[in-house]
């Protein structure tokens, strides 16, 4: 089998909400360290992908691998797979009743049995990294969009997870502040780590992309790798969405 | 191409605070609100002297029953009773342990927020009940013991209200769980039990538990009184208090439940590290207000025979000596639960301030 060499692999998967079709027999096959943007029009399906791929959303059809363990509707499995995946959510999701700290050392202490002083250490290396270290303790209401989506992508790296996922990252920012996100998700690429992001941002594909996927009614259309993807559309939807969100 | 520079913050006008701008903004703004001021003010004047005089300068306030000379309050009727007010028929030289338990709680409700380690603070949760029990009850460690049919007057009511708030919050959040559940069958029993117990007076249910209960059991089991109650208002308390927490609950936003969930954290991790916090602390206004109605409810256990507070000025104007007392009984008692009810309130605000990360 070729689940081997890869990281994630999906497989012919469908999904219904009620009697309304999804995802429509998606298949995705990401090797490790491979850095995937999804992109395409509101209700595609993008954030449906991603959202199987840690059980936040169950599907009726298909197979997915992550890590070579298949993925199935078992606590202890979905367990095993949420604790190598983390998320980052369009908006942060941050624990409003947890200081910044408390929310990096939830998963450490309480899912991965790790001593708190090892797990602060850790936490503040992290915050370190997204340069608000000299905000961890205040709360996240009490910071700026940017500043807590840096913080709900420390929090994700504190679990020292395979995977990544970005769903919409930027899109509840305001302009100013997309690029401190994306500055530090590009230092991350940098950094081998497996990463499937859904976004508008075609700058940050363009740079950070080794393969494109356009989705449009629940199916993967087209994948490329970014210079041939925003170069050289094939199908026409595609060509279509391109020219309506790079023409201003 | 037009430049500008920054300006400065400039002070308020002056005309823009002090004693007048106050009054003038808030009570003197127009001819309607002035009139609507000036109303106000007459109807305390009407109010205020009559009240402060029978109350306060016109009331007798020691002495005893033949020293009453004026037309005011006989607060010595208060005084002669108060025994009887705050302890019921709990006998005289054993007072000393209600008034232990009470101060055991006043120092365990004020360091419990100055209480850093979470297991003390369990293990004080859990031993607290226990020693107040052993202590009020008797018949351990050498202590005399007090059966329940001489418990009463407001330590009846503290005991009632206090049991039946602890008791129903964790059987409230647990239902009000239950309530949320993907199972079906567990979903079902707790909306049929919080909706029969909410379409029911407690009265009704205190009847049950005293007339009813004691039917279910065999002749042998004697099963206390007060302990029936108990467990009436419990079960009455819970429901109203699931209701309130689910209000709470559906007010955190998805996103709090995916994030736990896509951190990895159980569904028990995720309620009690990230949802339930979130959601007690919307409720707190609700939950004390829950709390303060219960507070007055518990003056109902009087109907099957138990002898709190309220119950006690009925009783202490049966005395022959002192006949004719029923005002100044139900004025003491009043104040009594207004003090209570207006602390719980204010300790409320507090614990909400003290919650509030929106700052």
């Amino acid at each position: 089998m070729s689940d081997q060499e890869f990281m994630i692999t999906m497989k012919d998967v469908n999904k219904w909400y009620g009697d309304f079709h999804v995802l429509k027999d998606v298949n995705l096959n990401i090797k490790k360290g491979e850095k995937v943007v999804i992109c395409g029009p509101s209700g595609s399906g993008k954030s449906t992908t991603i959202r199987c791929l840690n059980h936040l959303e169950q599907f009726q059809q298909g197979q997915i691998f992550i890590n070579d363990t298949e993925l199935i509707d078992d606590v202890k499995v979905v367990r095993h797979i949420r604790s190598q995946v983390g998320m980052v959510f369009q908006h942060f999701n941050l624990f409003p009743h947890l200081s910044v700290l408390e929310n990096l050392l939830l998963a450490p202490t309480w899912v991965h049995k790790k001593p708190r002083k090892e797990a602060i250490k850790t936490a503040m290396y992290y915050l370190e990294r997204v340069k608000i270290a000299d905000q961890a303790h205040k709360y996240p209401n009490q910071l700026s969009g940017g500043q807590q989506q840096r913080v709900a992508i420390a929090r994700c790296l504190c679990i020292n997870p395979e995977i990544m996922l970005f769903d919409e990252p930027t899109s509840a920012l305001d302009p100013e502040m997309v690029s401190e996100v994306l500055d530090v998700m590009v230092e991350l690429a940098d950094e081998g780590i497996t990463m499937i992001c859904v976004t508008h941002e075609m700058g940050f594909a363009k740079k950070v992309a080794d393969r494109v996927i356009f989705m449009d009614a629940g199916q993967v259309i087209e994948e490329n790798e970014p210079h041939e993807f925003f170069e050289n559309p094939q199908s026409d939807r595609l060509k279509l969405f391109l020219d309506q969100i790079l023409s201003h | 191409m037009a430049t500008y520079t920054m300006k400065e913050a400039k002070p308020a006008p002056s005309t823009n605070k002090g004693v007048i701008f106050w009054l003038r903004e808030n009570l003197f703004p127009d001819v309607k609100n002035t009139l609507l001021t000036l109303a106000g003010l007459y109807f305390l004047y009407t109010i205020l002297p009559p009240l402060l005089n029978w109350m306060i300068f016109d009331a007798t306030w020691s002495g005893s029953k033949e020293d009453i000379v004026n037309s005011g309050a006989r607060w010595i009727f208060i005084v002669e009773k108060f025994d009887q007010f705050i302890y019921g028929f709990y006998p005289e030289a054993l007072h000393w342990r209600p008034n232990l338990v009470a101060i055991i709680c006043i120092l365990f409700v004020f360091s419990f927020k100055y209480i850093k380690s979470i297991k003390v603070k369990i293990a004080g949760i859990i031993l607290f009940p226990i020693v107040c029990y052993i202590l009020i009850s008797g018949g351990v460690f050498g202590l005399e013991t007090v059966p329940t049919e001489k418990w009463g007057g407001l330590m009846l009511t503290i005991l009632v209200a206090a049991v039946g708030i602890v008791a129903s919050f964790p059987i409230g959040i647990v239902l009000a769980l239950g309530r949320q559940s993907d199972m079906p069958i567990l979903r079902t029993l707790c909306i049929g039990f919080i909706e029969f117990v909410r379409g029911v007076p407690l009265i009704t249910i205190l009847f049950m538990a005293s007339v009813l209960l004691p039917l279910f059991f065999h002749d042998g089991i004697e099963f206390d009184k007060l302990l029936r109650a108990l467990i009436g208002i419990t079960l009455f308390q819970a429901a109203y208090i699931a209701e309130v927490i689910r209000g709470g609950l559906q007010a955190i936003p998805k996103g709090q439940y995916e994030a736990s969930e896509a951190l990895g954290l159980s569904y028990w991790q995720g309620m009690i590290l990230i949802i339930l916090p979130q959601a007690l602390k919307i409720s707190i206004p609700n939950l004390v207000g829950s709390f303060i109605s219960l507070f007055k409810d518990t003056t109902l256990v009087l109907i099957i025979g138990l002898f709190d507070i309220l119950a006690m000025v009925t009783l202490t104007n049966s005395d022959t000596n002192w006949l004719g007392f029923e005002v100044e009984g139900y004025v003491f008692v009043t104040i009594i639960y207004w003090v209570f009810c207006f602390s719980m309130s204010q300790y409320s605000k507090s614990i909400e301030r003290k919650f509030n990360t929106e700052h």
